[in-house]
């Protein structure tokens, strides 16, 4: 039985309103509110981030997913007036699936925890156990190729997003200002 | 570290300290603002509430008290009622990581004039600006009024688009002081100069971007009169719009405090180590310069067109700001940095 303390009273309110608004976003029948409860729970990801001491990847957190790409996904949203969804769903078979793989996630989550060993995850410290320095330290010398490959990949993305939307250039501009974002 | 019942009141009294500091400073910006504007049209400015308008502030802020309150019967009431306050609250939270002096001794228990020092202090200032966007966004869809959606969508897309240079503009400071903390900054340019001497180029493109991120003229695109009346604020009055009044000023504040500590040497001046307490004045005085900047520009310019404010963004100041940043890494592998 793990002793009660401060940090675990907050891991299990941030934990459970990560869990209440992904399940929200999921039930939602208004794709607003369901962005909305999607970036309140990278928030809440992000949170636990700083708990573990890893303030660089909860901002990053925040900064990429929250910031950059909830708000193209509003965008598309508030512009296509697609803020009600129907009540029919026409992804039968997909939802078939997705319920599968669902499981199979839960199962495979389950038995690691299960059969983790309890000594391997214990955090070192409360301080910073990976600051800026040492992630970049690290991104430059040992990964440096698939750092290198990872941005060969987005800077394909964006001339692939500049090249499709060329055609319409009043509205271009601003698919090609959130790609590169 | 460990935590004392008194270091929690510390924190509390300095959180305390940088939201009235946050506030006040919004309602006599407002007044500066009106003042400075009036100076500079050969008028005199509000000067009718107390002794040369010192009390305008006060006045403004009893009428919107009593002002009533709509809410268009088509909203969407919730986010409606809660946009305002997201808009405000990342505007109040920004400067958290901001230092405004060195470190004091008041009977015998040193206080760090600082809330927050953390080793990712600019990565946070990213962040809460990233967030900052929602606000608007929300306030003009849930208001169900074209001429508020429009504002809100174009002022999301300035927002974004002017925040890569900005984000490109801290990587100036960050490399010559070698950290993202800003007290480390400040430290750094405590042992050479203010790093506008060495980042002229970084702290214009800062300037420019921030005028785009906090929606001033001439880059208030989401709110041009002619074409959208008030963009996404068209539907708010009394206090909620007061909100967004208010945020627009703290964000004022707030990034010509950011960028008096980046590139103005924060807190640093003269006799500093005599009069520890001549920090917090020396980072007001600073900001006031910049807030003159800021007011002496919407005095003065135009409102630039919206398919000219992106494009400028996109071809003129981010590659310029990338420009800068590799020009500032060369010169510190070169000359040696630090």
């Amino acid at each position: 039985m793990p002793v009660i303390t401060l940090q675990l009273v907050i891991f299990i309110t941030v934990a459970a309103l990560a869990i209440a608004s992904a399940l929200g976003m999921l039930f939602s029948r208004n794709t607003v509110y369901s962005a909305l409860l999607l970036v309140f729970n990278f928030t809440t990801v992000a949170f636990l981030y700083f708990m573990m001491g890893a303030p660089f990847i909860g901002l990053a957190q925040i900064t990429v997913y929250a910031g950059a790409i909830m708000v193209l996904f509003l965008f598309v949203i508030m512009l296509l007036g697609t803020e009600q969804i129907a009540r029919i769903e026409q992804l039968s078979a997909q939802s078939v699936a997705a319920v599968l793989l669902g499981l199979v996630i839960i199962t495979e989550a389950v038995v690691v925890f299960l059969l983790r060993n309890p000594t391997s995850l214990v955090v070192t410290s409360g301080g910073d156990v990976v600051s800026v320095n040492e992630i970049g330290g690290l991104l430059y010398s040992q990964y440096l190729l698939p750092f290198e490959i990872t941005s060969f990949i987005l800077l394909v993305a964006v001339v692939g997003a500049i090249i499709l939307t060329k055609q319409e250039k009043p509205a271009g501009k601003a698919v090609e200002g959130e790609v590169k974002k | 570290m460990v935590i004392d019942s008194a270091m929690i009141w510390e924190w509390v009294i300095k959180s305390v300290a940088i939201l009235i500091f946050c506030t006040a400073g919004f309602a006599y910006t407002t007044l500066y603002e009106r003042k400075v504007l009036a100076r500079m049209q050969v008028r005199w400015g509000p000067n009718r509430a107390g002794p040369r308008g010192i009390l305008q502030p006060v006045a403004d802020g009893i009428k919107l008290i009593f002002k009533e309150e709509l809410i268009p019967a088509k909203a969407d009431k919730l986010i409606f009622v809660i946009a305002p306050v997201i808009t405000v609250i990342p505007a109040l939270i920004i400067t958290g990581v901001v230092p405004w002096g060195p470190d004091i001794t008041i009977g015998g228990r040193t206080i760090h004039l600082y809330l927050a020092n953390i080793n990712v202090a600019v990565l946070y200032i990213m962040s809460i600006t990233s967030i900052s966007v929602y606000g608007i966004t929300l306030a003009g869809w849930s208001s169900n009024n074209k001429y508020a959606t429009l504002g809100g969508l174009r002022s999301t897309a300035q927002m974004i688009s002017y925040e890569l240079a900005l984000g490109l503009a801290f990587v100036g400071p960050i490399l010559l002081a070698g950290s993202m903390s800003l007290q480390d900054i400040v430290a750094a340019q405590a042992k050479s100069v203010p790093f506008i001497l060495l980042q002229p180029l970084g702290a214009v493109i800062y300037m420019i971007a921030v005028i785009a991120e906090v929606n001033r003229a001439p880059f208030d695109m989401p709110e041009a009169e002619q074409e959208l009346t008030a963009g996404y604020h068209t539907e708010y009055s009394g206090m909620k719009f007061a909100l967004f009044f208010m945020a627009e000023y703290i964000k004022m504040i707030a990034v010509s405090t950011i960028g008096a500590t980046l590139f103005l040497g924060g807190y640093l001046g003269p006799f500093l180590n005599v009069a520890p307490w001549l920090g917090p004045v020396y980072l007001i005085g600073k900001v006031a310069i910049l807030l003159y900047g800021l007011i002496w520009l919407r005095a003065t310019l135009p409102r630039i067109r919206y398919d000219r404010l992106m494009a400028f963004g996109w071809k003129v100041l981010f590659p310029l700001a990338l420009l800068n940043v590799v020009l500032t890494a060369a010169g510190i592998t070169l000359f040696g940095g630090k």
